[in-house]
């Protein structure tokens, strides 16, 4: 498949871009946080998400989704990473959806309409350790009447304190670490021994600590098959890794994108900085850097949307280099920016925290190298 | 639009199992393994001479030119399917030259009818050498400031200078060089771009020892070397046009080179060297850690080539992407040399002695940090990037 997007692609970044740019710009965020918003982000966003297909564009068109593929949720969340927009699209419409996508025929006819409709919110709730590793599940599950009983505790599960239903991934046999044993269970946050802690992380977004203590799930609330969970959840990181590493190429380009600006209108020692080729070499090399990440994080998404026996490897790859290129983008555009970058006024700082959070969520350049070298067999 | 593609594929295969002999699908080692053509040709072996042969008679050796000129005729998709059916038998390029990468696309874009016709088949088939004529001792970085004139005595061309780092030019048969017509013009003006044969009289080499120990490329003089008047490409004074042109093609070819490749990985020679643990992960902790970053850069740098090239075939404009591939390319290969110093550890040190190979590494890790100079310096493709691409301001 060529590396370029398709018409009807093209077509859906642009839509995304006019979209966020007017209804979630970055002084958006900047309201919802002085707010100290509830919800986090804003409801009737997610509703208008929903009319323009993009709550819905991994669910299929069979169960009202506009199916449309992990490219074109990479190009909406792109979109979003430009304009720092807030939404539960990540947890929702990717994380969720992906899920479901292996959830038998009554959860998908029951679920999938209405996260399609922007009427459910879905959060995963899998890591339980600070720095990622997604196999290291000590949450328990134990058969228990005609389902399971479950208790542990989760962290860091992004817009947990506002989801409809929570996908979380306990183990039913094997030893913590292994990656045979895990089982996926849709839970309602508001049954009896959840408790829900809301947190409030750097880039001004929500991820909750999620304690359950015996809570009693049915049966019929197994997304897939007992004990084989791993298999799906991987698919689900990876489709999540591969919307992150889009959505720090959005943020690099646009933080890159101010600072270019600003490098060709400040002036000192009588002349714009723009000209100190100080500046300029450092200036072109996060160019190029950009320009890797985004050939990456295409390749993954194709991959993945093609069912490629190599996606996991390209979703590993687009998630490491996005990530370092986020950090070293935003931190530069910063440091370009000399005082005023560090200003709360400025929105440039903003882009430095989200980059460092999206680079946090679902493993760093460090877990993916080695996930990378191992599936690279050395 | 997929099946003929197949159809081709399958008989490219074919012809490829049964036309290329065996000694050419082996690793290229030393420098005899490369065939650069020319009057003064010496083959290796039997198998090196065929293969060119074989390969120019389907004009092979140039997939994409036009058929009239000695080429393929192929599309892009075409040469792709070639390119990668040869990688597939590790087959090596028939023919390395610097009129394939450079003078061909640059003749095929701005030379007469006649020039065409007269070089294209030659390179094609490997006939004639070319060599670059471009920097001079005090034109570097600063290639328009070159000095090197050639002087209009009516019915030719009457040049006098010298040229530096000439690569092989006691090798080659032809120069494409780089003179100045009008003295008076500005630096940029005032350039023509002149072809002309290395055996004219006043045409001298003097080579020059590279750290690596070799030694292939020269200084360059010209004492009143005359130059018929058709040999001049384009228009008279417009020679920068398409300098620029050719460096585009120089640039991409040189990055491209480094990215990716039909080589074991790095990581694959380590594992080879230093061995596994039980897990099967590299013994050295911190050099697999090295490894995995090199290679997630040099995917990186793969799968942008492919975009880069997919988007020039759906129409969009990626022409300012060219130093944006050296550069990359250049730092990726410089970097994979030094992974493989550290790999080899003290055999990489070797320089002379009883194995067959000593002083390969060494050679190859020093001749690499010439990738950043050669075809422009790295500080010179950043300066291109900053001003032409993000357009900031002069000083
Ligand atoms: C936390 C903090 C505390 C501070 N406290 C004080 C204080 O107590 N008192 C006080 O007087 N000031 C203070 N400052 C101001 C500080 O000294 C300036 O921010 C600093 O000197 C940079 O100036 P600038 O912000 O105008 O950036 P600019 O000068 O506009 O620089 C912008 C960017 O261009 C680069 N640049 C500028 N010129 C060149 C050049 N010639 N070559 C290459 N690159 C160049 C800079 O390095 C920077 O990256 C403070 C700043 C901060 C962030
Ligand atoms: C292996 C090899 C093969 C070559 N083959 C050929 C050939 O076949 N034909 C040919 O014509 N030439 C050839 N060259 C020459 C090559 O193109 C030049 O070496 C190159 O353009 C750099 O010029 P220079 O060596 O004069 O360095 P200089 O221009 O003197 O540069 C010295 C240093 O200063 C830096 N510098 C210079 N100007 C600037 C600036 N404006 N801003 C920031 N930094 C700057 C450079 O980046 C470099 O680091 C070859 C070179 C090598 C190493």
């Amino acid at each position: 498949m060529a590396l370029v997007l398709t018409d009807e692609q093209a077509m859906i970044r642009e839509a995304a871009d006019g979209f966020f740019a007017s209804e979630a710009p970055v002084s958006e965020l900047r309201r919802l946080r002085d707010a100290k918003d509830a919800t986090g982000f804003s409801r009737d966003l997610w509703k208008k998400m929903a009319e323009m297909g993009f709550a819905g564009v991994l669910v299929p068109e069979t169960h009202g989704g506009s199916g449309l593929g992990l490219v074109a949720a990479n190009l909406i969340q792109e979109a979003a990473g430009r304009n720092l927009s807030l939404s539960p699209f990540l947890s929702t419409a990717v994380l969720g959806a992906t899920v479901l996508a292996g959830a038998n025929d009554e959860q998908q006819a029951a679920l999938l309409p209405k996260l399609a409709a922007g009427d459910l919110l879905l959060a995963l709730a899998s890591d339980e350790v600070s720095r990622h590793a997604p196999h290291l599940i000590r949450t328990r599950a134990e058969a228990a009447g005609n389902g399971f009983r479950i208790t542990g505790a989760k962290t860091f599960v992004l817009d947990g304190h506002v989801a409809d239903r929570l996908i979380v991934a306990a183990r039913t046999s094997g030893e913590d670490g292994d990656r045979d044993g895990i089982t996926l269970f849709l839970v309602d946050p508001k049954a009896a021994g959840v408790d829900i802690k809301r947190t409030s992380i750097v880039d001004s977004r929500n991820a909750a600590d999620i304690r359950f203590d015996g809570v009693q799930v049915d049966g019929a609330d197994v997304i897939g098959a007992v004990g084989e969970g791993a298999a799906i959840l991987d698919r689900v990181l990876d489709a999540g890794r591969t919307c992150l590493a889009a959505e720090m190429v959005g943020v690099s380009a646009q933080s890159f994108s101010m600072t270019v600006s600003y490098l060709k209108e400040r002036e000192q020692f009588g002349r714009k900085i723009g000209s100190f080729q100080a500046l300029q070499h450092r200036a072109a090399q996060l160019f190029c850097e950009i320009e890797l990440a985004k050939s990456a994080t295409l390749k993954a998404a194709q991959a993945l949307d093609a069912g490629d026996t190599d996606a996991p490897l390209y979703a590993s790859l687009a998630k490491a280099k996005a990530g370092a290129v986020a950090r070293l983008v935003t931190n530069e555009g910063v440091q370009m920016h000399g005082g005023i970058g560090m200003t709360d006024e400025f929105d440039i700082g903003f882009y430095m925290k989200r980059a460092r959070a999206a680079e946090t969520s679902f493993g760093d350049l460090s877990f993916h190298g080695d996930r990378l070298a191992r599936m690279l067999g050395y | 639009m997929a099946e003929p593609l197949e159809e081709f594929r399958d008989e490219t295969r074919a012809w490829l199992e049964a036309n290329c002999p065996a000694e050419m699908r082996e690793r290229v080692l030393e420098e005899a393994d490369v065939c650069w053509g020319g009057r003064n040709v010496r083959f290796k072996n039997a198998a090196q001479k065929l293969w060119l042969e074989r390969m120019a008679a389907r004009g092979w050796t140039v997939p994409t030119w036009p058929k009239a000129y000695g080429g393929g005729g192929l599309s892009a998709d075409e040469a792709k399917v070639l390119a990668e059916e040869m990688r597939r038998i590790h087959a090596r390029p028939p023919l390395s030259s610097f009129g394939i990468w450079m003078l061909g696309p640059a003749l095929l874009k701005y030379g007469n009818e006649a020039q065409k016709a007269e070089h294209l088949p030659k390179i094609a088939r490997g006939e004639i050498r070319w060599c670059q004529g471009y920097s001079e001792p005090g034109a570097g970085s600063d290639l328009a400031s070159l000095k090197t004139k050639a002087e209009d005595k009516g019915d030719h061309w009457l040049v006098n200078g010298s040229k530096i780092w000439t690569s092989y030019a006691d090798q080659a048969d032809w120069i494409f060089c780089l003179v100045r017509t009008e003295p008076d013009a500005s630096k940029h003006e005032g350039i023509s771009f002149l072809l002309f044969d290395m055996a004219s009289e006043g045409v001298s080499t003097s080579p020059i020892k590279l750290i690596s120990g070799y030694s292939p490329f020269c200084q360059t003089f010209f004492d009143n070397v005359k130059v018929p008047k058709e040999n001049l490409v384009g228009e008279r004074g417009k020679g920068w046009t398409i300098a620029k042109y050719l460096l585009t093609h120089e640039r991409s070819s040189i990055g491209a080179d480094f990215g990716t490749g039909g080589r074991d990985t790095a990581a694959q020679i380590a594992k080879k060297r230093v061995g596994t643990r039980a897990d099967g992960a590299l013994a050295d902790e911190g050099l697999r850690v090295d490894l995995a970053r090199h290679d997630i850069d040099t995917l990186c740098f793969a799968l942008t080539m492919e975009r880069v090239k997919d988007e020039a075939k759906a129409g969009q404009d990626i022409g300012h992407l060219s130093s944006m591939l050296k550069h990359v390319g250049s730092e990726l290969n410089k970097s994979r040399q030094e992974l493989l110093m550290s790999v080899f550890g003290s055999d990489g040190l070797l320089w002379e002695g009883d194995g067959a190979h000593d002083g390969d590494m060494a050679r190859a890790w020093l001749r690499s940090r010439a990738n950043s100079i050669e075809g422009g310096t790295a500080e010179v493709q950043l300066g291109i990037i900053a001003k032409r691409v993000l357009a900031l301001p002069d000083a």
